[in-house]
């Protein structure tokens, strides 16, 4: 087709004539039935007219497809990153399900399977994040602690527990593991003994992005913060040369916005902490096409529908631009953002709790509006305790009733054209990249984060959007509007099982007994040696050495946090 | 201080999650309280400690991922060192152990979703009780 440029200049002048008309109109219109809102806005304080058309595109309608929008599969990737996307291979069904113990959680992992999940998602338990052993937590916390949710991977023993007769070599595995990543070398010395090649392991290292964890999740926090990101570039460098199915680092904006980011924000932190470790890793003698290949992201799923569809095109735009333009990445591969997306446990209530199901399906639904990769879902009862069984069912059938009922998996990115989606696209992305060049000028995200600059921004959008709760700008059903008396929910409060917490205690306890000592203390002390640079080596492949010879988890955070110290980040108030 | 009074606001276990603790913390400051703030990961001791040292008129924690569980050895750790300061929890807890720690001497137990200025109204009070 010609691009006849007069006839375009006309219909665009014509266009802009109709809708002044029809402004005039909407205007009369409202005087008498007023707008329902003082201003209409969404989560990233983004003001929303009340229509948009072709004159809300940048540049003209074709010029702007074709730079902004493109092709699934092709750059800018705005519309998916596979050429496919959903019409040849689903997203990843990937819940987080572990609890109790490795037995239980082996149980229900295979029932989740059986119900249709296409991945496995591995949550760990708080004291594990801690970097405690379960025997040191009964002793030193209280035993009761132990299984209350997420299972605890102490040693090799539990890990064999866990993945007993799941394909590991079929299906990829996610791990939520904190640096030094000893569930990760666990599952790697796991397949070595099982004949599995490294080569073939799929799967993510969850919690690699130490960024996100100090801005917003201290959860995952053992050491301080320059000790926590070589760790991070280590494990990166290690996969990079020994796994090259696995994902080493998945930049995370989840954490970010579960404290309080705004979605311009959480996109925003999240590709600038992405930058900032490519430029590590390019510093450390990796390519750029290699550094940017190996990351994948986590993003949040959030119940403001548009907005969350339009974040996540955005975000891959951003992230295939500056890969691209920026670090001249020439694999196209390397300009594609991958991403998984976990449904918002903030915007859960336990108020009227049978209600999260409509909010876990809108979050869901948004996610694969977005082009989400992977996708878990959270259960409704997850406002008040770990997911009952039955709630996480119901959770994982959400999905397939996305996938297989509702259609909107079978044309790919269905909002794409959108006069709304492709303007809030580019809207959410121009302000992103605000936020991103104003981190770059501090010097990145270690700086940024140093300065406090990320951690105030969001504690500000964490209490902003608390005063919108307070004065009803914001209606959050059940909670502050259409209240109702309601009983206590019926909700199956999980316990922890006090057999199996026994058993896995004097598991620990007896692999302390059993193994050879004089290997224990060697591998730990090379650990130390590398770790504190007197020694040449990859710390994650002592990490492993070290699990191979059954030193425990506490054992080596103990050993590393004799030399790097303990984290402890500040707090800071809006 | 006329308007509020002190509270000493503290995390204790091992989560850290801490956007409810901010929130709050925020919240009382801007009405006009003293905030004292203990992060995640303290310990009971660390608590107790600085409830001796700072003489607030109510200790706030805020506790998930099952942190309810160390309430009772700080409550046993205040009788022992005759700390009379009344205790609030805010967090997710399940319901017997609720019923439990109301028992032993909590005084109040808030939920998520809960209006922030009847939880600042609640404060002042026990605060304005506490100095009598």
């Amino acid at each position: 087709m010609d691009i006849d440029t007069e006839s375009i200049v006309k219909n665009f002048k014509e266009l802009n004539k109709l809708l002044e008309n029809w402004t005039e109109e909407y205007k009369k219109a409202i005087s008498k039935a007023p707008e329902r809102k003082k201003k209409f806005e969404n989560p990233s304080e983004i003001p929303l007219k009340p229509i948009y058309t072709p004159l809300d595109i940048r540049g003209n309608i074709y010029s702007h497809y074709v730079n902004n929008v493109g092709f699934p599969g092709l750059y800018p990737f705005t519309r998916g990153v596979y050429p496919t996307m959903y019409r040849s291979r689903l997203w990843t069904k990937r819940l987080l399900t572990a609890f109790g113990s490795p037995e239980q959680a082996n149980e229900r992992i295979k029932l989740m399977l059986k119900a249709g999940e296409t991945g496995i998602n591995i949550p760990a338990p708080s004291i594990s994040m801690r970097g405690m052993d379960t025997d040191e937590a009964a002793e030193k916390l209280d035993k009761g602690y132990i299984g209350l949710y997420g299972a605890n991977f102490d040693t090799l023993k539990d890990i064999e527990i866990l993945l007993d007769g799941i394909p590991i070599h079929k299906i990829s595995v996610n791990y939520s593991d904190p640096a030094p990543f000893v569930t990760i070398a666990l599952h790697f010395a796991f397949a070595k003994r099982k004949g599995i090649p490294w080569s073939e392991i799929r799967g993510t290292t969850n919690q690699a992005d130490c960024y996100s964890h100090w801005a917003s999740c201290w959860d995952f926090i053992l050491f301080p913060l320059e000790a926590h990101l070589n760790l991070t570039l280590d494990h990166f460098e290690w996969c990079a040369k020994n796994a090259p199915r696995w994902w080493p680092l998945s930049i995370i904006g989840q954490h970010n916005s579960q404290a309080g980011a705004t979605p311009v924000q959480e996109v925003a932190f999240t590709l600038a902490a992405g930058i900032d470790y490519v430029k590590r890793l390019v510093e450390k003698g990796m390519t750029a096409d290699l550094a940017a290949q190996k990351i994948s992201a986590f993003f949040d799923g959030q119940i403001n529908l548009f907005e969350m569809a339009a974040k996540l095109r955005a975000a891959r735009r951003i992230w295939a631009r500056i890969m691209k333009e920026e670090f001249k990445a020439k694999n196209p591969r390397s300009w594609q953002l991958r991403m998984h997306v976990q449904t918002s446990g903030v915007e859960l209530t336990r108020q009227q709790v049978l209600n999260n199901i409509v909010r876990v399906t809108l979050q869901a639904l948004g996610a694969v509006l977005g082009g989400a990769n992977s996708l878990h879902t959270d259960s409704f009862d997850e406002a008040l305790c770990i997911p009952s069984e039955k709630a996480q069912i119901i959770a994982l059938m959400t999905q397939h009733i996305l996938s297989e009922e509702s259609g909107v998996a079978d044309v790919i990115d269905p909002l794409g054209g959108s006069y709304y989606v492709e303007w809030l696209t580019d809207e959410i992305e121009q302000r992103a990249l605000e936020y991103i060049y104003k981190i770059e000028e501090m010097g990145g995200m270690l700086e940024a984060l140093r300065k406090g600059f990320i951690q105030r921004e969001i504690a500000k959008s964490a209490y902003d959007l608390q005063k919108k709760i307070e004065n009803k700008e914001r209606i959050i059903v059940g909670v502050n509007e259409f209240v109702i008396e309601e009983e206590e929910p019926e909700i199956e409060y999980p316990k922890p099982n006090s057999e199996l917490v026994e058993r896995q205690i004097e598991r620990t306890k007896g692999i302390r007994k059993e193994r050879d000592l004089q290997k224990v203390e060697s591998s730990l002390d090379k650990l130390k040696e590398i770790a504190s640079g007197n020694k040449e080596g990859n710390i994650f492949q002592q990490v492993i050495n070290c699990v191979n010879v059954y030193c425990t988890r506490g054992e080596i955070v103990g050993a590393l946090r004799e030399i790097f110290g303990e984290g402890r980040p500040k707090i800071y108030l809006p | 201080m006329e308007k509020g009074g002190k509270i000493l606001l503290a995390k204790i276990g091992i989560d850290g999650h801490d956007r409810g603790f901010r929130t709050i913390a925020a919240k009382l400051r801007d009405n006009g309280f003293k905030v004292i703030l203990l992060g995640p990961w303290s310990s009971v001791d660390e608590v107790v400690n600085t409830a001796l040292q700072e003489d607030p008129d109510v200790v706030g924690i805020s506790t998930l991922g099952g942190d309810y569980l160390l309430i009772p050895k700080l409550i046993d750790k205040f009788k022992e060192m005759k700390l009379d300061v009344p205790i609030i929890l805010g967090g997710i807890i399940p319901p017997e152990w609720e019923k439990k720690l109301k028992e032993i001497g909590v005084k109040k137990i808030f939920h998520p979703g809960t209006d922030l200025n009847e939880v600042v109204r609640h404060i002042r009070e026990l605060a304005f009780k506490k100095r009598g």
